[in-house]
């Protein structure tokens, strides 16, 4: 039975949100992950998407973007009534707890993120999703259906039976194998069952992947249950590691571990989304693919990672910005793949439907020839807070800012073509200006305290008055009282929130406050959201544009109240497991676009962080005196 | 042939055949690590394991290339063609008995009949090991048709 025919029988979800097609809503997607790839699980315990080894290969699972052409692999109750899910506390391990007319069971689902050094020391699997199914009162009658199709759906795979090693099939360089203590039968290019579990049975499932033979192969045993212990203990202590006492503190953890999720731990970079294609505007073709490293976030990652005393992390995404770039340096692109790669050309997947009839799918990303003046600005700033707090830049590391510094210098004045990455050309952006403005700042700010050695501070402080010059007279616009998008524009977008947050204006001053009334009149939806900008073409507001703003108010703009009750307003458009995507639809309040997003969680984070700071009357990281106490380390790696 | 000859040519060879064995799985002809299969009788660490498949694969390539010599002394006949023939004859003893005894005497590789568990976990390689992959006996022989071609030539310079 595909995921079309299946939901015209259940209806299994609490959401409602399951269309006649059988297209789950994106917010009742969950996200498992080992540091290097992650799947989709719907609600109904399907997995949707997956894609491995890494965050952008071609996907053995895409029902997320096809419901008949795509794999997916399914285990859910036959006629389940009630559906509820949650994270093991602080950990990215998901429960799905189904319950039906006759018995409860419980599904636990699991990418085995065991530290490299485990991996290293042991006979573990490359990559291994653990599924595990446990009936608690009752029986429950379970239907399993695994069916993976190579290549984004393109190609049909063959499954085969290897004694009791289990179902084996090949696609591309690896090799897969499906484990379980139940049978399977093979057909179709797949593998099916049913079983009815009654009180305390438990049914285990291992799928694997290994580019390198001998694979590893996991025993059904009790030992796979040690596993998922070991691996929810490993999560749990990474994220209660966590240095936040706030009044969110659920939520913060749960964004950190999402971003944590969404890191290739081999390289240290981040991608901003583990999927793509998901629209935002359902049925229209605004799909990207997110599968990439996107420099604009570094900024507001490092501070995040930092004020969360997430420092191995943070250390390692500079390293890998600062080495992976090495190849364009000075000039910097403005994403990267997990390896510092040019992305790769777009193109469509024709055979594909698309998310609800979302066309076309796209794999690879245009905007990777784009210009964004902003990015040298980010890094810049991210090395700094990093540097500001105990971290050591090396003489390697300051050429590399010197170098960018200069490059900033020679092509500040140029338009580029933003943050927002239209494709309709190149404007002289504000939010590009002001980053470039950061770039000179934090520069200067560097040498001033000794930790970089040889960078031509008179030049940077020449440019840094020339850039903050021209933002003040160009980028204001007397006529609206507000800062406009572009140089001498009248238009207004969000990231204009940001001047403040870049220490460029006070949040307090009356340009700020009137930047904001404009934002809010021009911008804001009748539910107290934020779309990133003005537009003919729909989507939805944009979440991190709405914890911007509350992190603008914490930061002065507002006060105190007004910045919590915007994040207590944004918490309710989280799914039930504290999951964002990229935009919110203001009608229904469901997830658009790219699921989970990583800019989101970093803008959640920051908002939280700035509150907590404003109640404890505690300057923002990036604006605090230098420290000099040695960082701690996070200690738990994968 | 001395000994020093012998210690070379065997060297030599060892690393040719094991230079190709990697290159096809560099280049995704197989799956197999031939130094990680080996290693892994000795450790469960992954990284220690291919460092020590790799020395005892040399060891063992140095103690093949004593039986190609003697069968070349007892044939009176040391050519390239020789040394690829038994090169043939060598890579189908591996691929036929060694390769569907090894669950049987790898202390960590699961089997068909049995399946993995606590203390047997690898996959283990099938007939021909074609579980490593459908191009895997190509690789392995053309391997060790090359260790004898190399053998055989230089015990014919030699002598």
């Amino acid at each position: 039975m595909s995921p079309s025919e299946r939901s015209a029988e259940i209806d299994p979800r609490n959401s409602g949100e399951t269309d006649r097609r059988g297209w789950p809503a994106i917010q009742d997607y969950a996200i498992i992950g080992d540091c290097r790839s992650a799947a989709l699980v719907s609600r109904d315990g399907s997995i949707d998407w997956l894609c491995w080894p890494r965050f952008d290969s071609a996907a053995i699972f895409s029902a997320l973007l096809d419901r008949e052409r795509g794999g997916y692999w399914r285990i859910s109750p036959v006629a389940p009534k009630t559906i509820t899910r949650n994270y093991v506390k602080d950990s990215n391990v998901l429960e799905t707890h189904f319950a039906g007319r006759s018995g409860k069971a419980v599904l636990t689902d699991v990418m085995a993120s065991a530290p490299y050094t485990s991996r290293r020391l042991g006979l573990l699997p490359d990559h291994d999703i653990i599924r595990r199914v446990i009936c608690i009162a009752g029986d429950v009658e379970f239907e399993i259906e695994f069916v993976p199709r190579g290549d984004y759906g393109r190609i049909g795979v063959s499954v085969r039976e290897i004694g009791k090693l289990g179902l084996r099939f090949v696609m591309g360089k690896g090799a897969y194998w499906l484990r379980s203590n139940m049978p399977l039968t093979v057909s179709g290019g797949g593998a099916r069952g049913r079983v009815v579990l009654r009180a305390n049975e438990t049914l285990r499932f291992s799928l694997s992947y290994s580019e390198e033979a001998p694979a590893v192969l996991s025993p059904l045993d009790a030992s796979l249950d040690a596993r998922i212990g070991h691996v929810t203990a490993a999560w749990q202590q990474w994220g209660r590691h966590a240095n936040y006492d706030g009044a969110y503190r659920d939520s913060v953890i749960r964004s950190a571990l999402a971003l944590k999720l969404l890191t290739y731990a081999p390289s240290g970079a981040i991608v901003a989304a583990p999927t793509t294609s998901l629209p935002e505007d359902v049925g229209a073709n605004l799909n990207w693919d997110y599968r990439y490293c996107w420099l604009r976030d570094a900024s507001f990652t490092i501070r995040a990672l930092l004020e969360l005393d997430y420092w191995d992390e943070a250390e390692d995404f500079l390293d890998w910005m600062l080495q992976a770039t090495r190849l364009t340096q000075p000039k910097l692109r403005i994403l990267y793949t997990i390896y510092g790669e040019k992305a790769p050309a777009e193109r469509e997947l024709e055979h594909l439907s698309g998310y609800r009839e979302s066309r076309p799918v796209r794999i690879g990303n245009a905007a990777r020839d784009q210009l964004q003046l902003d990015v040298h600005g980010e890094v810049i700033d991210a090395a700094a807070q990093f540097a500001f707090h105990g971290g050591n830049l090396d003489r390697d590391m300051q050429q590399i800012l010197i170098g960018f510094g200069n490059y900033v210098v020679k092509n500040w004045d140029q338009p580029d073509e933003g943050i927002w990455e239209p494709r309709s050309g190149r404007e002289n952006h504000t939010h590009s200006r002001l980053l470039c403005w950061t770039a000179m700042d934090r520069l200067v700010r560097l040498s001033e305290r000794g930790l970089l050695r040889g960078a031509p501070v008179d030049v940077y402080k020449q440019q840094s008055d020339l850039i903050r010059r021209q933002i003040e007279t160009r980028a204001w616009n007397e006529r609206l009282q507000s800062y406009v998008s572009v140089l001498d524009g009248d238009e207004l977008d969000s990231s204009l929130l940001l001047l403040s947050w870049y220490g460029f204006e006070q949040a307090s001053s009356a340009r700020m406050r009137g930047t904001y009334r404009n934002l809010r009149q021009y911008l804001g939806t009748p539910d107290g959201l934020l779309y990133r900008y003005r537009k003919e073409k729909r989507e939805g507001a944009f979440a991190i544009c709405c914890f911007w703003e509350a992190e603008y108010l914490a930061l002065g703009g507002g006060s105190l109240d007004e910045a919590q009750q915007v994040f207590a307003r944004l918490m309710k458009y989280a799914n039930e497991l504290g999951l964002y995507g990229e935009e919110i639809d203001p009608n229904s309040g469901a997830a658009l676009g790219n699921f989970p997003q990583a800019f989101t969680h970093v803008g959640l984070i920051g908002a939280a962080l700035s509150i907590r700071e404003r109640e404890k009357g505690e300057q923002q990281l990036a604006h605090r005196p230098p420290t000099a106490t040695p960082h701690s380390s996070s200690e738990v790696r994968s | 042939m001395n000994w020093t000859s012998w210690l070379l040519s065997g060297f030599v060879a060892t690393l040719a055949l094991s230079t190709l064995l990697a290159t096809s799985h560099g280049l995704g002809l197989t799956r197999m690590n031939l130094p990680y299969l080996i290693g892994t009788f000795v450790t469960p660490e992954r990284e220690k394991a291919r460092v020590y498949g790799f020395m005892i694969h040399l060891v063992n390539g140095w103690a093949f290339s004593i039986l190609y010599a003697l069968i070349f002394e007892a044939r009176h006949i040391a050519n390239w063609w020789f040394g690829a023939l038994l090169g043939l004859a060598h890579a189908l003893f591996v691929l036929t008995v060694v390769m569907s005894l090894m669950p049987g005497i790898h202390p960590r590789m699961a089997s068909e009949q049995h399946g993995p568990n606590a203390n047997r976990q690898l996959e283990p390689p099938g007939f021909m090991a074609l579980h490593y992959g459908i191009q895997t006996p190509v690789s392995v022989v053309l391997s060790h048709v090359v260790f004898g071609v190399i053998l055989g030539s230089l015990y014919q310079l030699a002598t």
